[in-house]
């Protein structure tokens, strides 16, 4: 046995070498897990080689000849990091020297899951990454497997699909909202912003059945039409939204303590954007005009009217304003997706049983909606052979986009998965380098990152 | 005035347990009126209205297990809650709640008053320096820069009183303040800017929101006190309610007044049997307790609705801006005076 650190598993090794009851021929499987020890070795390493980066100055010598700097470790759990990121940090009193950041306590392997579901089993999974907006997650799934398979879908489902992602989008900066001003210690909004998240918890409630994982969305259109009360509740809040954000903002926008907190705050220009692959609000704060919306537009964002809210100033500041920016023009989307929705009728899923399941009604009393909800269930949408696509759509936190390729069977043969809040987080460690302590709270929460959707 | 010694002692004792009950009572004032904030009822199910929340949570805190970290100095780790409370309770001494009505009636009760806040900066330091935590010696060590940050601003805001009153004993200031028709003669109304000075840095004295960075949840989890817990977390709890407090009751007794009633030379011109008599005390408490409880509600309120400084914004605050207004303040009252006397 070679000198590798974990005994655990060399144990089962040598337990499972001996068992008289195996009736397996090669029952040596040292050679086979080899690979695990080597796995966690490189893990390991790889993290000790990040604190002496952070001790050392990165450069192998010693620095800090006064012993003035201390290392501070921030997460995984810790109130602030939203989630289970874990930041590594080199203080100077207050100063922050530098800055390692770690991710993956939330890995899942949601990709390879993918690999062993159908299109349409999977579905549910993407709720559970970004979960402060999964129906946005759900379009874009959906979406990608549609672009694959070459499925149409009905208008009037690409309607409910927009007008859910926007609010979805609400949802998501309400959260970005009271959680980043909760962590610069306003508490109370917290909880009002969260009121707001109670009404869009309702909509959700109504018109898919579920208040956080919302799964509405399906390979082929929506699960259901949205009826009367839905309706009702989407109208009330789009009309009641925009005088509760402007009571927000008068509090806010003129608060000296957090202006101050905010501005010049973990200043990226448009270069470091581009440069740093950061999307979403993150990238057009510093000035760079790119929305998936409006640029490579999906759904029906061709046909509403609405404005890419752009700031230059590329801090904390300017990224605050983007977002509440973005949540007035949600209301102005779903107000006009509402008005076409009075109009416009039809059914809401692909009337084609080997691309969309079927409706209840079909299945219930034909022989032949029967089967083919049986194997639609069994074995779902089959996109052609080699078949590979990647789509993207505008998700709360920038460019949610999902590669897939096909073998021709019902499961996904890969399927790979462009999250904003992983590649957002990579500018995090240039951000906090020079800032204080206070700043690392409102940095992180300028940046919004779900721990679901980065760590996949 | 001369008292008994057994008076004394009485007062004594009515004011340590007054403080620790309303302790009590602002801890279930603090989150009935933030729940009122939140647009949330606050805690409505221990006892009728909720009123016996405080106790159970005290209650609680008495019978959870004291955690001392094995790398502390549990010597220092156990003086630091105490030191906090002892402070805190002592404060109290040198209030008159009412004429007569002080436990300490010194010549330079107003400079005791500043040594004792200037003490308590200790408990903190000590809190978080003993903790052996990061976290902790982050927050003690925020906790002292902001004590003598905003201490120096304190004592010229105290000062300009002082002038006003030349006296630095407490009961000569309030009574200073009985002048004009018992409103006016305020030392909010004579010294406004040294009023707004000195509630400001009675909010960073106290280490209460919006400059609660020695505890700065969010970013120190705690601060100070991360590593305490059971009762000696309580006491950390009860020194902050018993502080703002007590720096609720020190606003009025510097600015608003003190403990007499507003227009109280007309109400005893209107009744002279008043003067003197038992009923003028009780008024004057009832008065005393309400102005500061209108203060500790200031506290509150402020609390809740504003985000916290960040550490450079709270040096640039306390050195760039309100020192020099302190300085120039302290010029003004003195001029002032020179021109009027």
């Amino acid at each position: 046995m070679d000198q590798r650190p974990l005994g655990v598993l060399r144990k089962l090794n040598l337990r499972m070498t001996f068992s008289p009851m195996s009736i397996i021929n090669n029952t040596n499987f040292s050679e086979t897990l080899k690979f695990w020890p080597r796995h966690n070795e490189a893990i390991y390493r790889r993290l000790e080689s990040k604190h002496s980066w952070v001790e050392n100055g990165g450069d192998g010598a010693a620095g800090d000849p006064l012993e003035n700097e201390m290392i501070l470790n921030i997460g995984p759990q810790h109130p602030a990091t939203h989630g289970v990121l874990r930041a590594v940090v080199k203080l100077d009193g207050e100063t922050i020297q530098g800055c390692v950041l770690d991710i993956g306590y939330l890995h899942r392997g949601v990709e390879k899951i993918a690999e062993n579901k159908t299109y349409q089993e999977f579905m549910p999974y993407t709720d559970r990454m970004d979960y402060l907006s999964p129906y946005s997650n759900n379009v874009a799934w959906c979406l990608a497997v549609e672009k694959l398979a070459g499925i149409e879908v009905p208008d009037r489902a690409q309607w409910i699909r927009m007008m859910m992602s926007e609010i979805a989008r609400i949802s998501s900066h309400l959260i970005w909202m009271g959680v980043g001003l909760m962590d610069a210690g306003a508490v109370s909004m917290f909880l009002w912003t969260f009121q707001a998240r109670e009404d869009i918890y309702e909509i959700f409630d109504e018109v898919a059945g579920a208040r956080l994982t919302v799964s509405h969305s399906r390979i082929g259109g929506v699960a259901t039409d949205l009826n009367a009360a839905g309706i009702n509740l989407i109208t009330k809040f789009a009309a009641d939204f925009p005088a509760v954000l402007a009571g927000w903002e008068k509090l806010l926008n003129r608060n000296r303590i957090w202006i101050d907190r905010n501005v010049g705050i973990g200043h990226l220009s448009a270069e470091d954007v581009v440069r740093m692959g950061m999307t979403g609000p993150n990238l057009r704060g510093s000035g760079v005009e790119h929305d998936i919306r409006r640029f490579e537009p999906y759904l029906k964002y061709n046909d509403v009217d609405f404005i890419i809210p752009i700031r230059t100033e590329g801090d904390a500041l300017a990224r605050y304003f983007v977002r509440l920016d973005e949540m007035k023009e949600s209301i102005k989307i779903i107000n006009q997706c509402l008005d076409k929705l009075k109009t416009l009728q039809g059914p809401v899923r692909a009337n084609d049983a080997k691309k969309s399941s079927s409706s209840k009604n079909e299945v219930f009393y034909s022989m032949e909606g029967l089967i083919h909800d049986f194997m639609y269930t069994d074995t779902g949408v089959a996109p052609p052979k080699g078949a590979a696509s990647y789509h993207a759509i505008e998700a709360p936190k920038g460019e949610l986009g999902f590669y897939l390729q096909s073998d021709g069977t019902g499961n996904p043969w890969r399927a790979r998965m462009n999250s904003p809040s992983f590649t957002n987080l990579q500018a995090l460690e240039t951000m906090m380098e020079g800032g204080v302590m206070g700043d690392m709270v409102i940095l992180i929460g300028t940046i919004d990152p779900v721990l679901g959707e980065a760590d996949k | 005035m001369d008292l008994a010694w057994y008076w004394t002692a009485l007062i004594a004792f009515a004011i340590t347990n007054f403080l620790l009950i309303s302790a009590s009572v602002l801890v279930y004032a603090e989150r009935k009126v933030s729940g009122y904030m939140q647009n949330r009822p606050g805690p409505n199910r221990v006892g009728p209205f909720g009123f016996l929340q405080p106790f159970a949570d005290v209650v609680k805190l008495v019978f959870k297990e004291n955690i001392v970290p094995t790398l502390a100095n549990p010597f220092v780790h156990s003086l630091a809650p105490m030191m906090m409370v002892v402070i805190a309770m002592t404060a109290g001494a040198l209030i008159p709640f009412a004429r007569g009505v002080v436990v300490a009636d010194m010549d330079v009760s107003i400079l005791v008053l500043l040594a004792l806040t200037s003490i308590s900066v200790y408990g903190v330091t000590l809190a978080g320096w003993s903790s052996n935590s990061k976290y902790s010696l982050l927050g003690g060590l925020r906790s002292s820069a902001q004590m003598i940050s905003y201490e120096l601003s304190m004592g010229l805001a105290v000062l300009s009183v002082v002038l006003i009153a030349s006296s630095l004993n407490m009961v000569t200031i309030v009574e200073d303040q009985a002048g004009g028709y018992g409103l006016f003669a305020w030392n909010v109304f004579r010294n406004p800017i040294g009023c707004i000075l000195f509630i400001v840095t009675a909010f960073a004295e106290t280490n209460r929101a919006p400059f609660d960075l020695p505890e700065a949840e969010q970013e120190l989890v705690g601060g100070y006190h991360t590593e305490y817990s059971g009762m000696k977390f309580g006491m950390f709890f009860l020194a902050e309610y018993v502080n703002f407090f007590v720096a609720s009751f020190v606003i009025v007794t510097l600015f608003f007044g003190g403990y007499l009633l507003p227009f109280e030379s007309v109400i005893i011109a209107q009744f002279p049997a008043l003067a003197d008599s038992y009923l003028l005390m009780a008024l004057q408490i009832g008065t005393v307790v309400i102005k500061a409880g209108f203060f500790a509600y200031v506290f509150i309120w402020v609390r809740w609705t504003l985000p916290r400084f960040k550490y450079t914004q709270l040096m640039t605050l306390g050195w760039k801006y309100l020192l020099p207004i302190a300085l120039v303040n302290v010029l003004l009252v003195a001029l002032g005076l020179a021109i009027l006397h």
